[in-house]
């Protein structure tokens, strides 16, 4: 059984979002949690976040940045084609519950996973906030959605090219500052991004949640590979998260492990880009 | 009249591919090892088989060169003999209560048994028994290892309609991702697994149970029993510092990288494996062997097996450690790592072992193995393997419904039926026993059927 794309869109010049059928994943499918596919027989196995899912007609919503070989091949299949493997629901769900005040910050591709996390405290009926980001306008996604369902939503931009010039943290402290009552923070970025976060945060003791994202190969607990360290203990991200307190993250050494096969991804990277080179002279 | 030798890829050019180390027998050696055997009236060796094949049987039929009756002789018990010919601990099992061993050297059953398993995929015409009844009752498997994969040939077999449900993207469990292609080359898996998908099982990969469906949801669905035999796939960790360490792989994620993802082959596949000059394994079994096999094989300069006891105690395969010595793996007994220590950007850089001597028994019958005060010493080393052992994933076990686990978090079960405290919930393999043996999970397979048919025949 193969996955077939149903539907795809282009959400910035290295975004992509596909639509892909699998009914019984979409049927099981909360928020927070993610798949794990394999384009075809030599493909590795990457996690996405479904960022939506629509239970009717069987499709999962992944978006995704195109940043090494497996990410710009999948954004390179068009609809109609198919996927050799798509396993899910993985992680655990969020935790959603009625809150008073919820702040949701996306930074980057970030704003792909915390949607339906967003979504789903705007369900329950909390008050939502939303801080999204990006580099540049350009790069920005989600805008619409996002406003839909937040009770506020904040735009930053790192260069000033659209929204609140700085960074979403900046945008953070301006409600803190504010004298706004929060309830918890979830913050899903960049490392560097969901640190600064967590920073800010610890300082005002507010709760904060973030979602991880380690190399992942199985995503069933069997490997080991994705362990995090989380207030001193190692911990599965693939089982045990990936959403998890974040000021317990030891987010140097998630940083550090992300990097573990860098140069093989430098190399398959400049390889496929020779063989689609070569592909588009033929 | 002498065993038998098992001619081998020799070790200075298979450390260098990942192709079958073990070449198996000609014919000619096939028969003259099978007229070794004495066929004893009452022979010992078929005590020491967990699924009791009649050894001196296929053997006879071995010596008289009637190979594709021997290989029916077996399957009648055995569903996967080219494997086990392989795998299974045959120097502990019915090798060990052969005979002939007294005096001189056992028949080497396993090499047999993996002969004619060969001889009739050459043959090309795999015999596939006919179902004679059809039952419509649907029973549910979760995981596809040698256990899963036995107990639903065997339901098959009585006539049940049987799906396995798989969580990877291939089927064989440890098979397919653990053991390594030159020692079990995966096309023989493949071909078992194609076998008994044409027995009528339907096996559905990239399901995990706990998650996409609950054991409990399987069953309201229309399932009326359900096997669980999906494995102790939680890799154990020595919770010693430096462990988070760039470099430091956990066995399971070593192998799956490199036999799964087939991280061997790449940049023709996409997963990266990276392996550095010098090799840690922590371990002593088979898993800690293919783990310093596999990196040799790699590239790896020197590889160490690092283990707290001495040699004697090792619970790895003689064959293996055998083929591991002969393959240049350095051995460094009584050491046990009390620290991996790292560089500024987070990468292994060397590892702090201390040495140990072996002290009074302990519970499982060996000598334990006591730190030498001030022993320490650092090695330097660019990746570790973790290959101390496998504990059990929580994940089926604890999203089922009043379904009893031990205290170590393994599924209870009855011995000789596998039922659970669930009566129409049965478990057997690793996940019952812990990390133990091809062979036994599939026993607990085939004991299992039997305990499933019984339990539905007398329902209906
Ligand atoms: C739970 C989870 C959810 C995620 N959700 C999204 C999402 O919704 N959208 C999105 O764009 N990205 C998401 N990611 C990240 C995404 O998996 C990686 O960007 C992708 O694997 C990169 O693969 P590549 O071959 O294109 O790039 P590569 O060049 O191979 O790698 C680029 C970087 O991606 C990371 N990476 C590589 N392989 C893996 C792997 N097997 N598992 C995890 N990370 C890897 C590494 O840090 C690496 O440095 C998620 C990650 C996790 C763990
Ligand atoms: C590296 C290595 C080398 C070994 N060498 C030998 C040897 O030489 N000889 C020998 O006799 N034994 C050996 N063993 C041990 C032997 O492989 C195991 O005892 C045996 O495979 C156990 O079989 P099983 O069917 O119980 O489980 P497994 O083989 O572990 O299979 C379990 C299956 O269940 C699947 N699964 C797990 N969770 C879920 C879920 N939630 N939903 C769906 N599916 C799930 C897994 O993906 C897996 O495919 C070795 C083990 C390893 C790791
Ligand atoms: S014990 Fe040894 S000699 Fe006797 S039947 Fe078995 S294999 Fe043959
Ligand atoms: S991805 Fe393998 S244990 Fe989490």
């Amino acid at each position: 059984m193969a996955y077939k794309i149903m539907e795809k869109e282009e959400l910035s010049s290295d975004v992509k979002l596909l639509k892909v059928k699998a009914p019984l994943v979409a049927k099981k499918a909360l928020a927070g949690q993610f798949i794990i596919l394999r384009i075809d027989e030599s493909g590795e196995r990457i996690p996405l976040t479904m960022a939506q899912t629509d239970k009717e007609q069987g499709l999962v919503t992944i978006i995704f940045q195109e940043v090494g070989k497996t990410t710009n091949q999948l954004g390179a299949l068009e609809i109609g084609d198919e996927i050799l493997d798509f396993v899910g629901p993985l992680g655990k769900p969020t935790h959603v519950e009625h809150l008073g005040t919820v702040i949701c910050v996306g930074g980057g591709i970030g704003v792909a996973p915390i949607y339906p996390i967003a979504s789903a405290f705007h369900k329950k009926g909390s008050n939502l906030i939303s801080i999204i980001g990006a580099r540049t306008k350009k790069l920005l996604i989600l805008e619409k959605e996002m406003k839909e369902i937040s009770d506020q939503l904040y735009v930053t931009t790192d260069d000033g090219s659209y929204g609140f010039h700085g960074f979403v943290t900046e945008m953070l402290q301006k409600l803190i500052d504010d004298g706004l009552t929060i309830d918890m923070v979830m913050a899903i970025g960049p490392v560097p991004m969901m640190q600064a976060v967590c920073k800010l945060t610890k300082s005002y003791n507010l709760k904060t949640m973030v979602s991880l994202n380690p190399i992942m190969i199985d995503g069933t607990g069997m490997c080991g590979g994705c362990r995090v360290s989380v207030g001193g203990k190692t911990q599965f991200a693939c089982v045990d998260g990936p959403e998890f307190d974040g000021h317990l993250v030891d987010f140097v050494e998630l940083r550090k492990r992300q990097g573990t096969f860098r140069n093989q991804e430098n190399k398959s990277t400049k390889k496929y880009d020779q063989e689609c080179r070569l592909k588009s002279k033929l | 009249m002498v065993r038998q030798e098992m001619p081998t890829q020799p070790a200075a050019e298979r450390v260098k591919n990942f192709n079958e180390v073990a070449l198996g027998y000609t014919s000619e050696q096939a028969v003259t090892e099978a007229k070794r055997c004495l066929q004893c009236k009452k022979p010992r060796c078929m005590k020491g088989c967990p699924v009791e094949i009649d050894i001196p049987g296929f053997i006879a039929k071995i010596a008289k060169e009637d190979f594709l009756g021997a290989i029916k002789h077996i399957k009648q018990k055995n569903s996967l003999p080219a494997i086990c010919g392989r795998v299974c601990p045959q120097e502990t099992q019915c090798e060990q209560l052969c005979v002939l061993g007294k005096k001189s050297e056992p028949i080497a059953i396993g090499r047999l048994e993996r002969f004619v398993a060969d001889y009739e995929v050459q043959q090309g015409n795999i015999e596939i028994p006919k179902i004679t009844s059809r039952l419509n009752k649907k029973v549910a498997v979760v995981g596809s290892g040698p256990s899963g994969l036995t107990v639903a040939s065997d339901l098959a077999k009585l006539g049940y309609n049987v799906t396995v449900f798989e969580a990877l993207h291939k089927s064989g469990g440890v098979l397919s991702y653990g053991i390594p292609e030159f020692r079990l080359p995966k096309s023989i898996v493949d071909r078992e697994v194609e076998y008994i998908q044409k027995l009528g099982v339907e096996i559905r990969k990239n399901f995990v149970v706990g998650r996409l469906m609950t054991v409990d949801e399987l069953l309201d669905d229309s399932y009326k029993a359900i096997y669980l035999a999906n494995g102790a796939g939680l890799p154990k960790f020595l919770n010693i510092p430096g462990e988070n360490l760039i470099g430091v792989y956990s066995a399971n994620e070593f192998l799956t990288r490199v036999n799964l993802m087939k991280a061997y082959l790449f940049p023709d596949h996409d997963t990266p494996v990276k392996i550095g000059k010098r090799v840690a394994v922590f371990g002593g079994g088979n898993v800690a062997m293919d783990s310093a096999r596999v990196a040799k094989r790699l590239g790896a300069e020197e590889v160490y097996i690092v283990y707290r006891r001495s040699k004697e105690e090792m619970p790895a395969r003689k064959e293996e450690s055998e083929h591991a010595e002969e393959e240049g793996i350095i051995f460094k007994f009584l050491t046990n790592p009390v620290e991996i220590i790292g560089d500024e950007e987070g990468k292994v850089a060397a590892l702090k072992s201390i040495a140990m001597e072996l002290g009074e028994p302990d519970e499982s019958g060996r000598r334990r193995p006591i730190p030498i005060k001030d022993s320490e010493f650092v090695i330097e080393m660019d990746t570790v393997v973790v290959a101390i052992g496998q504990g059990a994933n929580p994940l089926v076990g604890s999203t089922t419904k009043n379904l009893k686990i031990s205290d170590r978090g393994y599924i209870i079960a009855d011995e000789e039926e596998g039922q659970t405290s669930r009566k129409e919930i049965f478990a057997g393999g690793d996940i019952v026993t812990g990390a133990a043996t091809v062979i036994s999970a599939m026993g607990a397979g085939r004991k299992a059927a039997i305990g499933i048919d019984k339990y539905l025949k007398n329902r209906s």
